[in-house]
């Protein structure tokens, strides 16, 4: 077996460093370092809607706002958010809201924002990991956390968690998946490339083998912050 | 928002049919609707295609430009997608800037149709670093019923079939109207379809008229490209899929692709 760009297992994922409560003004908050993506997700509400229109009697809001500051990139970004931006804002936000019970909290808002500071491919999985985490550091009830990773495929083998230096590769495919854990259920799935349907069913099978390996890290994190008191056990 | 109770009636309507497994019209849940393809309707634009699915209708135009390449591909010419949903097609839609939504079933079908190696984007360099063309398929929906994505995929998709190619001047601007007799260069063999499946109390449903897509909770479209997959996108509310549903919609979305690729070239 060939190795990879950066000498990482098929199966590998980056370094992953997590920190919650980091801001001091948001009620959940969470410090991501995932390889050499730095993201910061904070969680705020549930609150007052306005305008009060937007306002859903049955189930709260969540508006979810995944933004790259200007300098994460090599060409500085704009800081006007793009298509990009916004789509990506919807589809996490539908996510995320997978994972909270919102039925509890009619007619109120959930603020989730992600700021991306240094990018280096699969942000969008990165800033779900962290924005699920700060949900649950805000004491938001969820069902689960949202796990999330990208998985594909560079230089003619399937892979677990591509660089940017890995997607750019001629024949590279990357797949954002989510997953809420631990029902293992898909709530994020984006890809584009050009894959044979049976590695198309493989890469899904390595992201929900890196998923449950994000949720481990993910209690582990949450374990550390919070520790269980007595003798319940995860 | 009376059209809201309206929405929430027909939700309900399209729920109760599915429980007795039925759908509204009469359809299996993995059938299309009549589609109905007319090519080349609008004089004024380089390609055209007129798509009617059922009673949703898209129209897509095409109009060149010239522009510089990108600094990652300087000799390749690129394409602008843009899905406009307007109160033309329904009363529902706000007047204002583009719904995010419209904005999300845009790029969904321009990913389809980008990552298929569909377009030959090499040709459309006019001089290398300096000069490409840029393909701008603008859609219009008419009348939203319904399964938005891909009817704008496919009449992008026949407005790309069926374009013309500009004349240009020394000076490599166009010269509008006038036409050389090729078409615009894509790779026939390769093209990419999207299937759109939307889940409704657990039961997948292809082609799903607006009621079906209000009572549903979530969505996911494939791109699909003779036996290979091109795009995947999972989208429209909170609802989660399977893995093992995943892989179904994959197999039945290849087993249908020859029967809409007839009916679009």
């Amino acid at each position: 077996m060939t190795t990879r760009l950066d000498n990482r297992k098929v199966d590998e994922l980056r370094k992953i460093k997590i920190e919650l409560g980091v801001s001091k003004n948001a009620e959940g908050s969470c410090y991501l370092e995932w390889g050499k993506n730095i993201v910061i997700a904070t969680v705020n509400g549930p609150k007052p809607v306005f305008p009060r229109h937007l306002a859903d009697p049955q189930k709260a809001v969540v508006d979810y706002k995944y933004r790259m500051a200007c300098f994460s990139v090599s060409e500085r970004k704009s800081p006007v958010p793009g298509k990009r931006d916004k789509e990506i804002s919807l589809v996490s936000g539908n996510a995320l809201e997978s994972a909270i019970m919102v039925e509890q909290f009619p007619n109120t808002l959930i603020d989730v924002n992600v700021l991306i500071l240094s990018a280096d491919a699969g942000t969008r999985v990165a800033a779900l990991t962290a924005a699920s985490l700060a949900a649950a550091d805000a004491g938001l009830p969820m069902r689960g956390m949202i796990s999330a990773v990208a998985a594909g495929r560079a230089n003619e083998q399937l892979v677990l968690d591509l660089t940017k230096d890995e997607e750019d590769t001629a024949d590279a495919v990357d797949m954002a998946c989510a997953f809420l854990m631990p029902q293992k259920e898909i709530v994020l799935l984006q890809m584009d490339g050009f894959v044979k349907k049976e590695d198309c069913s493989k890469i899904l099978e390595n992201a929900l083998i890196g998923a449950e390996k994000i949720y481990d890290i993910q209690k582990k994190a949450l374990l550390e912050k919070y520790p269980l008191e007595g003798e319940i056990q995860l | 928002m009376s059209n809201d109770t309206l929405k929430i009636i027909n939700a309900e309507k399209a729920k109760t049919y599915i429980a007795q497994k039925k759908r509204e019209d009469g359809r299996d849940f993995l059938d299309h609707r009549p589609i109905d393809v007319k090519v080349n309707v609008i004089n004024s634009a380089d390609g055209s295609a007129w798509v009617k699915i059922g009673n949703t209708e898209i129209i897509a135009g095409i109009k060149f430009g010239i522009s510089t390449p990108y600094p990652d591909s300087p000799n390749q010419g690129s394409m602008v997608f843009n899905l406009e949903v307007t109160n033309i097609a329904s009363p529902d839609v706000e007047t204002g800037p583009p719904s995010i939504e419209a904005m999300e079933f845009g790029r969904i079908a321009d990913r389809v149709i980008r990552s298929a190696e569909f377009m030959d984007f090499d040709k459309l360099c006019v001089v290398p670093g300096e000069k490409v063309l840029t393909v701008f398929v603008d859609c219009y929906a008419i009348n939203a019923d319904g399964n938005l994505i891909d009817a704008a995929q496919f009449a992008a998709l026949s407005a790309i079939l069926n374009c013309k190619m500009p004349k240009l001047d020394e000076n490599n601007n166009i010269i509008y109207k006038e036409y050389t007799d090729q078409l615009l260069p894509v790779n026939k063999k390769n093209l990419p379809l999207s299937f759109t499946f939307y889940k409704v109390d657990g039961q997948l449903l292809l082609d799903a008229t607006d009621g079906e897509e209000y009572a549903a909770n979530a969505r996911f479209t494939l791109g699909i490209c003779n036996d290979v997959v091109v795009a995947y996108h999972k989208g429209g509310d909170s609802g989660t899929f399977t893995i093992d549903e995943i892989n179904t919609m994959m197999d039945i979305a290849s087993s249908k692709y020859n029967e809409i690729k007839k009916k679009l070239l």
